[in-house]
């Protein structure tokens, strides 16, 4: 009985084995076990959110675009440097002083290094500033409404490369000229020989103090001799107080540079106390210099409207005459990252071509200082001894080594541009321990808190400068190539391509929920305080004040009040003040105006944004609404009429109710 | 009637008081367009948004259907009404005092009939809103109305709108039933 049930079974013993080849075959594949894996990581389901907002910058685009992480969806993009016709930023009267420079109106920009504001060096949530690298700024944008809230030019620079680094408790964001430029006295003598670079070409470094509400002013610049000042980061823990700049063309080349500035050995990563400066400061030390830049804000107590301020001077340091401000690091070959460890104790480089990683001790620089352990100095200021301030070198950290970021295990990871991949290493020892390939050329990486004392040690992401074949083509022009890669084991993990936007230099990461927690939703109509401004109907009207026309105009879903305007005239200046009445999460209105020269409006719920147009001919303008608002949407229009300048059609309005 | 009793009376009027803090009614409505819903509250002398601006938001959608807003200072009942329970708490008190047991009685009808009234003026509310619609109305649906439920859900277009008592009627139907209790235990006395 019990032998024949047995022999019953015996037919299981093929199927068995066949369904295990099955398995085998299915293990053996490791591509297709690997990308499953890989997608359940990266898989944000239908009305999940991500975990993280990742900041990258636009780069040439001029704006900074915000990601969803880790599924590398592109939420938003926000207007800083360049006018931005999706919204009407830099177009509206309401924007366009945000792009006053000293040059008069700039109407781009290219963004580099974005990074959100600390508190106890952990990101807060509360801002995130980038700079502009061509004509030298540094905007604040607010994380409650995702808006540009301020802009500062930053004077006697160009080129805002090492630039914007804040300090663990947002005391400062730095500034540093990666071009330097003709600096005297008295700023009178620009226009010199460009071969005379050696004797009148600086640099400097400025230091922007960030007010508890976040406005900024320049404390004080400090004058460096004559190189290209590239990267920075603040340090933390140990090294609070100082902020370290890399530095290249030692060599002072002012042309050919990628031969002429790639011959020492050694270039220099600036170490500055920027307490001590600050103290110098507060005892009235350092002199006034000409310095006229222009400051731009949202004034929040007056309808949110962008104004300008011109600043004529700026208090300059000179480390030949204040002791104790700048040290010099040398440090190999051109170094272009400068990144500090989490624990504050480990200054390093990426010497983009340098065959090993220097990792500087911040403890080493310290007593090197105290004991004076100079082999020189440049401009006034103290050259220290490379092997006296080396924690080590990490050997073999791939070609090109560029930027560094770190988890919170004690590991870095630095990009290597040349032979496209990322290299984990220890940062006590020194010692490689993972690499993974990227596509292709890395330039900067980002982790969530990477740069801070608090890194979330998920996820990573490579912003690779070089697309090729990694998405449809679109053209000789594509979009760059971001990648996120699981760093949560001990072996890097790559998970997702994504396309961002622009050239993406350096992106922030953060925790979602510390942004979440400040977000506005619309703006109260009864907090409005635009001087312009109508929060009713009844308040919507049309006068004139010479060849001026002033439209005092609202929308709700969906109408336009009032929607038929008679008596404009050729030659008429016509401001269109569009107050959105709405009070409802997500729900704009444009305005859009046929022939006008700039934009179109997209106005936020409780917002008034003002349009000009300037009619050029006779005839009945049609204005609508752009932006899907409603079932009825394709009937929120209106007319204006304009007749001939010398006609003597009556200013009339209304909605014909 | 015992002192125990007249304690009883005189906890269901004062009760009352709370029916001035919490709302009566709740009608919730969710939409596709509204994940985190949209609604308002009927208290004793107002109707309120659930959250800042619903009732606004509400009065837009309605517009598109022709439904008149809504406007709390222009509906009297919400002017009434504090007064009602005022009355009910006050006549509580008395009778609580003077412990007269058949008053508790009158003092249930009277709150009883308020109650019905109540609910019957809200329904002749809800069905003029919801039938007397603007011939102008931008979206019109052959047959629709829009009569909110009494009590329960009803789909109205993409918007399940969903009426249900909220705290301050159970607090009113409590007050009922102790007044109810302490008539009938101190009928035991007699």
């Amino acid at each position: 009985m019990t032998k024949q049930k047995f022999s019953h079974r015996l037919w299981i013993m093929p199927a068995i084995a066949l369904f295990s080849l099955m398995l085998f075959g299915c293990n053996g594949n490791g591509n297709l076990s690997s990308s499953s894996d890989a997608a359940q990581k990266v898989y944000v389901a239908p009305g999940e959110l991500d975990e993280f907002y990742g900041f990258m910058s636009g780069g040439y685009n001029g704006q900074l675009g915000v990601y969803g992480l880790p599924s590398g969806r592109h939420i938003f993009t926000i207007p800083v440097f360049s006018q931005a016709a999706v919204n009407g930023y830099g177009y509206s009267e309401e924007t366009k002083a945000m792009l006053n420079t000293s040059h008069g109106f700039v109407p781009w920009g290219d963004a580099h290094h974005p990074e959100l504001s600390q508190t106890n060096g952990e990101t807060d949530g509360r801002w995130i500033f980038i700079n502009e690298n061509n004509t030298p700024r540094i905007a604040r944008i607010g994380l409650d409404e995702f808006k540009t809230q301020e802009i500062i030019e930053i004077p006697n620079s160009a080129g805002n490369h090492a630039s914007s680094f804040v300090t663990p408790n947002t005391e400062y964001v730095s500034a540093a000229t990666r071009f330097s430029i003709p600096i005297d006295e008295d700023m009178s003598n620009m226009d010199v020989a460009i071969d005379s670079y050696e004797d009148t070409f600086k640099g400097t470094i400025s230091f922007i103090k960030v007010s508890d509400e976040g406005k900024m002013n320049i404390d004080f610049q400090i004058l460096m001799p004559g190189f290209d000042y590239d990267l920075s980061h603040a340090g933390k823990g140990p090294s609070d107080g100082w902020a370290f700049f890399t530095s290249y063309n030692s060599e002072q080349a002012h042309t050919l540079l990628e031969i002429n500035a790639s011959k020492n050995d050694k270039d220099f990563i600036a170490a500055v106390n920027w307490k001590k400066a600050a103290e110098y400061v507060k005892e009235g030390k350092g002199k006034m210099m000409p310095g006229k830049h222009v400051r731009n804000y949202i004034d929040h107590e007056e309808g949110g409207i962008a104004k300008s301020e011109t600043i004529e001077e700026v208090r300059v340091l000179d480390p030949r005459e204040l002791e104790g401000i700048v040290y010099f690091l040398p440090t190999p070959k051109s170094p272009h990252g400068v990144d500090i460890d989490p624990s504050g104790k480990y200054i390093i480089a990426g010497g983009k071509l340098s065959t090993v990683i220097p990792v500087h001790s911040f403890a080493k620089m310290s007593s090197a200082i105290e004991s004076e352990d100079y082999e020189g100095e440049v401009m006034g200021i103290p050259v220290l001894k490379y092997d006296s301030i080396l924690h080590g070198e990490v050997e073999n950290p791939g070609l090109g080594p560029l930027h560094t970021e770190f988890d919170d295990k004690g590991f870095a990871y630095t990009t290597a541009f040349i032979s496209s991949e990322i290299v984990k290493w220890d940062v006590e020892n020194t010692q490689v321990v993972d690499r993974i390939d990227t596509y292709y050329s890395p330039g900067h990486l980002m982790i969530p808190g990477g740069d801070s004392q608090k890194p979330d040690g998920k996820y990573l992401v490579a912003l690779n400068k070089i697309t090729k074949d990694r998405y449809l083509p679109t053209g000789p022009e594509m979009f760059h190539s971001a990648q996120l890669i699981d760093i949560s084991g001990d072996k890097m993990q790559l998970l997702l391509d994504f396309p961002t936007e622009g050239e993406p230099h350096y992106a922030q990461g953060i925790l979602a929920e510390k942004v979440m927690k400040r977000q506005k939703r619309f703006y109260k109509l009864e907090e409005n305080t635009h001087p312009q401004r109508a929060t009713s109907e009844a308040q919507t009207r049309v006068e004139r004040d010479g060849n001026e026309v002033h439209v005092y105009m609202t929308t709700i879903r969906s109408h336009f009040s009032p929607d038929n305007i008679e008596g404009i005239k050729v030659g008429d200046k016509v401001y269109f003040h569009v107050t959105n009445l709405e009070q409802d999460w997500d729900v704009p209105h444009g305005f859009a105006m046929k022939g006008a020269n700039n934009a179109e409006l997209l106005i936020m719920p409780g917002e008034t944004l003002t349009l000009t147009w300037e009619p050029k001919e006779a005839g009945v303008f049609p204005f609508y609404c752009t932006d899907f608002c409603s079932a009825l949407h394709q009937e929120m229009q209106g007319y204006v009429r304009v007749s001939p300048k010398n006609a003597d059609v009556p200013l009339s309005y209304g909605t014909g109710k | 009637m015992k002192i125990s009793h007249r304690v009883w009376m005189a906890l269901a009027a004062l009760m009352l008081i709370g029916v001035y803090f919490v709302p009566i009614w709740s009608i919730s409505m969710e939409a596709p367009q509204y994940p985190e819903g949209i609604g308002m509250n009927i208290t004793v002398n107002n109707i309120e948004g659930k959250s800042e601006n619903d009732l606004k938001n509400i009065n837009g959608l309605n517009h598109y259907i022709g439904m008149k807003p809504i406007e709390p200072e222009s509906i009297p009942e919400l002017t009434i009404m504090p007064y009602i329970f005022g009355f009910l708490i006050l006549s509580g008190l008395v009778i609580a005092a003077t412990g007269k047991r058949t008053w508790i009685l009158y003092w249930l009808g009277f709150f009883v009939i308020v109650a019905i009234a109540g609910l019957v003026d809200f329904y002749i509310w809800g069905y003029d809103y919801g039938h007397n619609l603007n011939p102008d109305a931008p979206i019109k649906v052959p047959g629709m109305t829009y009569q909110p439920p009494l009590l329960g859900s009803k789909q109205l277009l993409n918007i399940n709108a969903t009426s249900l008592p909220h705290i301050g009627f159970y607090i009113a139907l409590i007050s009922m039933g102790i007044a109810g209790f302490t008539w009938w235990k101190s009928g035991d006395e007699e």
